[in-house]
């Protein structure tokens, strides 16, 4: 016979796609909530768009500026999301035992990070949205492929969420914090997101292009800009990332 | 057929670097009994709690929590418990209620969230987020999400600390409420008139080992070593009234007029005190029979004050 009392032990988990769904909503709800990180994902890669577009600010090379521009800022987005938003919210979330509770809950880690993984895409989707919108109208004319974007943007993502997360496992909330917005500052000005890659000296550009954020911003310039094919080289530079960076947050994360 | 019991430690050794947080600790809890773990900060109470949630894995010892490994069988474990760790565990921007009932969508049967907010008085600040509760209202929140998923074992670490004296005596009623509907519970505590009040059963632990177990009558019965005390006017011939009670009975004026009586204290102890008050006309003002309470007993264990 079953007690029958308000608080009457009933337990078990949910179904795993209820709880994936429920935790992505969740914390892409934290996300959207929070102005730091909407001033990081939306505010700032959508004023350098129109700003750097309005204004000859930089030497974009030939053609309209827009052109140059778009592909660049849609790599900024895909970073601010992946590597910067969500290394300082999961370092956080760490420091004040969020993930630690969730440690002790139903869901499991592996669904945990699915789900991080799934308000990052989310986000990501906000954005690309609302920066092709601006762009189009201030006269952008993409070409290209869309699946070939798309992988360099799940790519992109890859490599930056392995890196975000290496960082927020490891570091205190406050270096992850300090860290992560210094790295956004430094790869926007370096990464080839407004600046062009060739204004920098031959030896330095060489190892720029080996950062992600170049590897991704050249590789949406080639398609969307030039209506290049698979930009194999960039798309193996994103690979290379991904695995090194996702496979050392995977070693060295800790949770508490 | 004896059922297992819902915790089983044994031996358990848990060591940060060079320091023995835990050292050799034993505790058994009983299906559907609730267990206080109460010891001054730093005794290893966390510790033995964290390592039962699986957090932790032992230096050395057994740990089995409803029969598994609390590491290795984590995933079958986790739906059946209960955590409410000592601080945090929400996410800053979370409101009070999404977080609770995010918690509750975790869990196939979960309690009614409305009726859970009514019980712990979070009906004001369902819509505050985490960061902006106060103290007692996070520790409210925490205990909510422990209870929501019904689970069969619950570890409350700390439940009650910084709360007003109502809401402790809502969490109190709330763990009352589960004790009854089946469900077993382990607390820790620093506070010993919470451990009196809630738990079957008691263990003291200090530098991480336990130095009393028992169910609270049992540890303040100890030695039945028990104090009368009254008032009356200073100066009585205390060598009079020892004559008439028993001979291992003391008897002392601590301040002038205030009288303490230690012995057996019994109906025939207090008739003789009486009766001697009133053959010599004195009127034992505030007269009083003290029982030992657990703050007695562990100060008498450790010679050390509890909230140290």
């Amino acid at each position: 016979m079953r007690a029958t009392g308000t608080f009457a032990p009933r337990p078990g988990a949910a179904p795993l796609p209820r709880m994936i769904r429920a935790q992505t909503a969740l914390e892409t709800r934290m996300l959207l909530r929070n102005g730091e990180q909407l001033l990081l994902t939306i505010v700032i890669p959508s004023m350098l768009l129109v700003l750097f577009s309005a204004v000859a600010i930089v030497d974009t090379g030939g053609g309209e500026r827009v052109d140059f521009l778009a592909p660049g800022l849609l790599a900024l987005a895909v970073m601010s999301t992946a590597f910067t938003g969500q290394a300082i919210a999961t370092g956080f979330e760490r420091r004040y035992g969020v993930l630690k509770r969730l440690g002790a809950s139903p869901l499991p880690r592996w669904a945990l990070m699915t789900a991080k993984t799934g308000s990052v895409l989310v986000t990501e989707a906000l954005q690309v949205a609302l920066l092709t919108v601006i762009a189009l109208a201030l006269g952008w004319s993409p070409h290209g492929n869309p699946l070939a974007v798309l992988l360099l943007i799940v790519l992109g993502t890859a490599a930056f969420s392995g890196l975000g997360l290496l960082m927020a496992g490891t570091l205190r909330a406050e270096a992850t914090l300090a860290a992560a917005n210094l790295v956004f500052v430094l790869l926007l000005l370096a990464g080839g997101v407004i600046v062009p890659l060739d204004r920098f000296p031959e030896g330095v550009r060489s190892f720029l292009e080996l950062l992600p954020i170049s590897a991704l911003s050249d590789g949406l310039r080639e398609v969307l800009q030039h209506g290049a094919g698979m930009p194999w080289g960039d798309v193996g530079v994103l690979a290379l990332w991904s695995v090194v960076g996702l496979a050392a947050a995977a070693r060295f994360f800790r949770w508490e | 057929m004896q059922r297992q019991p819902a915790v089983e430690v044994v031996g358990l050794v848990k060591r940060y670097g060079a320091k023995t947080a835990v050292d050799r600790l034993d505790l058994t809890v009983g299906e559907g009994t609730v267990t206080a773990v109460l010891g001054p900060n730093g005794a290893g109470k966390t510790t033995t709690v964290e390592t039962c949630e699986g957090y932790r894995r032992p230096d050395g010892g057994s740990v089995r929590i409803l029969g598994l490994d609390p590491v290795a069988d984590n995933a079958a474990l986790r739906p059946r418990i209960g955590v409410m760790l000592q601080s945090g565990g929400v996410y800053p921007g979370a409101r009070a209620e999404e977080m609770l009932r995010h918690t509750a969508r975790l869990h196939a049967q979960p309690v009614d969230v409305d009726l859970l907010i009514e019980r712990l008085g979070l009906e004001s600040c369902g819509r505050t987020t985490y960061r902006r509760l106060s103290g007692g209202q996070q520790q409210r929140l925490a205990l909510a999400m422990a209870v929501v998923g019904r689970p069969e074992l619950l570890f409350l670490d700390e439940p009650t600390a910084g709360l007003d004296p109502q809401a402790r005596h809502a969490t109190w009623d709330l763990v009352r409420e589960l004790r009854s509907d089946g469900a077993t519970i382990v607390l820790t505590t620093h506070f010993m008139d919470e451990a009196e009040e809630l738990a079957d059963d008691v263990s003291v632990i200090d530098r991480g080992r336990v130095i009393a177990r028992g169910t609270p009558e049992e540890l303040c019965r100890g030695g039945a070593e028990n104090t009368l005390r009254f008032s009356g006017r200073p100066g009585l011939d205390l060598a009079s009234l020892l004559k008439a009670l028993p001979a291992d009975t003391a008897a002392a004026e601590i301040t002038p007029g205030s009288y303490r009586i230690e012995g057996k204290v019994n109906p025939q102890l207090l008739a003789t005190v009486t009766s001697w008050c009133a053959q010599h006309g004195v009127m034992p003002d505030r007269l009083a029979v003290e029982r030992r309470t657990l703050e007695d007993v562990f100060l008498e264990l450790t010679g050390r004050e509890l909230r140290g």
